[in-house]
């Protein structure tokens, strides 16, 4: 087991800058997510763990040790790929034996030279594998013969049985059906707490960040965002990006101009016009923030309430009832917004709803750097 | 293979089967069957007085010819010239692809060069190789030509030559279908160069592999034009392959002996393909 460190690593394939000067630090036995839409460079980012893709710059740690320049085969660490990549000639035994049968391993302690594993050891570790992930009567099959869900699991046995100091995974559950999915993503959570290696994860899908990361990395444009706890990522989003990436609906975001009451209170008067009222300014930002700045508002869609006396109008364009909640789409001032409900939204479409949201929950950027002010 | 989902088929299902099978079936029936038919036939036949006239002599001429030294000659050269050319012509190939299936800059030209090869025809590839060893103006000049030792080795450099070319381009397709992700899973278990290889590549590849080994002995059993060019036989018979021997026997006082040659390379053939399949298709991967 042990740490990864980026230090300002960079990857630039020809003109194309996909990794751009990345810091980050995965601790030692966290679960680390690597999360961004497509072509962010999430991926690269992870190859260039592997060893599978250089270091155009920048320094890689795994551990203590340098590893820019080490053989892929001798980072000790293993890959799940989003295809699986298992060996289709050989059967799910072998395929699972096979990092085993090729290299050696510090099999009597960090200090002793590494050797090749002798049969009976190897048998051992592949019985383990196939009995923490299940495997037990698909060990003679081929991969051909096994559903999507079996060659997945195969795949992490695979990669389980070196016993690496860190588990890359690249979108691992986006080739299975929804309801596997999910079963999949507790079944990972519960396997990295019981063997506590580090892993680094990448994937496209911020539900699968949410539920099983010690912390997230968000990532767009090959420029790092944010890192923070899922909690933190979503309570307090560092910029416009991260702030409408995690959630769904996203974030709403309104352009809107800072209206203070002069003294810095928040007495009735200050808040942030978004032109269909006045939404109340965070606590501890007014005395930040100078009469007639310009400001971007977020306003998640759940903390968005209908009152009667709410200060903000809403026309209401559409509504979708989804049985346990709602979503009333519509608009505040020019900007569309989404307000989630529980239960049945009473409101007419093409009518207007008066809507209140509570300061701790107003988030709000810069409009030209586009981070967070408060 | 799935045997559990065989089922009678309807007379109109089976004669629709027949419809559609039938414009095949005729042009092998006009171009291969009735032919090899006549030829069998006429091995039937003895010549008398240079060929003035045939005598139906029934299986006899097959069991004398088929076992005459000239026959056994022939057959004999012919498998050297099958081992000659095909084991290096198939390895140089698949390593020629190996080290091309990579995304680099320029790659496409050595590909182009490499399975350049397969454009040239086997008279023109025999002729350059003719001049290769002429031995005043030669870049291989030697004397190999008029070496009866060495004369098969030689003639058989052209053809391996063009059995690369096949080769590469071919293995070059079946690699571009396996999986980066597959390799790249193999780099990081620990396989190097050579191990990837031979445990993960070769595998995965077999079926291309098993598809050029058959053609290729095939072919190289065919071989005529390039013996006929390069050494015309010689030097004294040592070059003399199965259809050279059988070329040179397709005069009228001799056409009955060379359609038992003909029939019986054309069982060896058969027997030697039937063999490849049994043997190796145990050890073929076919992906699913």
């Amino acid at each position: 087991m042990a740490s990864l460190t980026f230090e300002k690593v960079t990857k630039r394939f020809d003109d194309v800058v996909a990794v751009d000067a990345l810091d980050l630090e995965v601790d030692d036995g966290e679960f680390m997510v690597l999360l961004g839409p497509s072509g962010c460079g999430k991926t690269t980012a992870l190859r260039m763990v592997a060893g599978l893709d250089d270091i155009t710059d920048g320094t890689l740690r795994i551990g203590d040790r340098v590893v820019n320049d080490i053989d892929p085969a001798r980072r000790d660490v293993s890959m799940v790929f989003q295809s699986y990549a298992l060996y289709p000639h050989m059967t799910v035994r072998r395929n699972i034996e096979s990092p085993l049968l090729v290299r050696k391993y510090h099999a009597d302690g960090p200090d002793r030279e590494a050797r090749k594993l002798t049969r009976a050891e190897r048998n051992e570790r592949v019985d383990e594998a196939a009995r923490v992930l299940g495997l037990g009567e698909l060990m003679g099959r081929k991969p051909a013969a096994l559903s999507g869900g079996q060659r997945q699991r195969v795949a992490l046995a695979r990669a389980f049985v070196g016993r690496p100091q860190a588990f890359l995974m690249d979108e691992p559950l986006s080739n299975l059906d929804a309801k596997l999915r999910a079963a999949t993503r507790l079944e990972l959570v519960d396997l990295h707490r019981r063997v506590e290696t580090t892993v680094l994860y990448v994937t496209h899908d911020q539900v699968e960040a949410m539920t099983m990361a010690d912390r997230i990395a968000i990532m767009s444009a090959g420029r790092l965002q944010q890192v923070g706890t899922p909690q933190q990522v979503y309570e307090e989003p560092a910029n416009l990006f991260v702030a409408q990436f995690i959630g769904t609906p996203p974030m709403n975001t309104m352009p809107g101009t800072v209206v203070t009451d002069g003294d810095g209170g928040t007495d009735g008067r200050a808040g942030i016009d978004v032109g269909g009222g006045r939404v109340p300014l965070p606590l501890g930002l007014a005395t930040r923030l100078e009469e007639g700045r310009p400001v971007v508002v977020g306003v998640r869609p759940e903390h968005l309430h209908v009152t009667g006396d709410g200060p903000v109008e809403h026309k209401v364009r559409a509504v979708e009832w989804l049985g346990h909640e709602c979503l009333v789409f519509g608009s505040i001032g020019e900007a569309p917004v989404v307000v989630r409900q529980t239960g049945m939204a009473r409101l007419d479409t093409g009518g207007t709803a008066r809507l209140a949201v509570d300061p701790a929950d107003v988030h709000v950027f810069d409009p030209d750097t586009e981070q967070r002010l408060a | 293979m799935n045997r559990s989902s065989r089922r009678r088929y309807s007379p109109r299902e089976l004669g629709l089967a027949a419809l559609l099978l039938a414009p095949s079936i005729a042009v092998f029936v006009a171009f291969f069957y009735r032919p090899f038919l006549n030829l069998a036939y006429w091995g039937t036949f003895e010549s008398r007085r240079n060929g003035a006239y045939f005598e139906r002599v029934g299986l006899a001429q097959y069991r004398e010819e088929l076992a005459s030294d000239d026959f056994r000659e022939g057959l004999w050269h012919s498998v050297q010239f099958v081992l000659y050319t095909v084991p290096p012509g198939l390895i140089l190939g698949v390593l020629l692809a190996v080290s091309a299936h990579r995304r680099l800059r320029g790659i496409k030209v050595f590909q182009a060069i490499f399975s350049s090869t397969l454009a040239s025809s086997v008279a023109v590839t025999s002729v350059v190789f003719l001049y290769l060893f002429n031995p005043q103006v030669g870049l291989i000049a030697t004397d190999w030509l008029n070496d009866p030792g060495m004369a098969m080795f030689a003639v058989s450099l052209s053809s391996i030559w063009q059995n690369m070319g096949l080769a590469f381009v071919i293995v070059l397709a079946g690699l571009q279908a396996v999986p980066d992700e597959v390799m790249e899973a193999a780099t990081l278990d620990g396989y190097g160069a050579a191990r990837r290889l031979l445990r993960i590549t070769i595998p995965l590849i077999s079926p291309v592999l098993l598809f050029l080994l058959v053609v290729l002995v095939i072919h190289g059993l065919q071989a005529f034009a390039q013996i006929d060019i390069i050494t015309g036989g010689g030097p004294v018979g040592a070059t003399e392959t199965m259809v050279f021997k059988i070329n040179r026997l397709n005069r009228p006082d001799n056409i009955g002996i060379g359609a038992v040659y003909s029939v019986g390379l054309f069982f060896i053939t058969l027997a030697v393909t039937a063999m490849q399949f049994v043997i190796l298709e145990r050890r073929v991967h076919y992906a699913r």
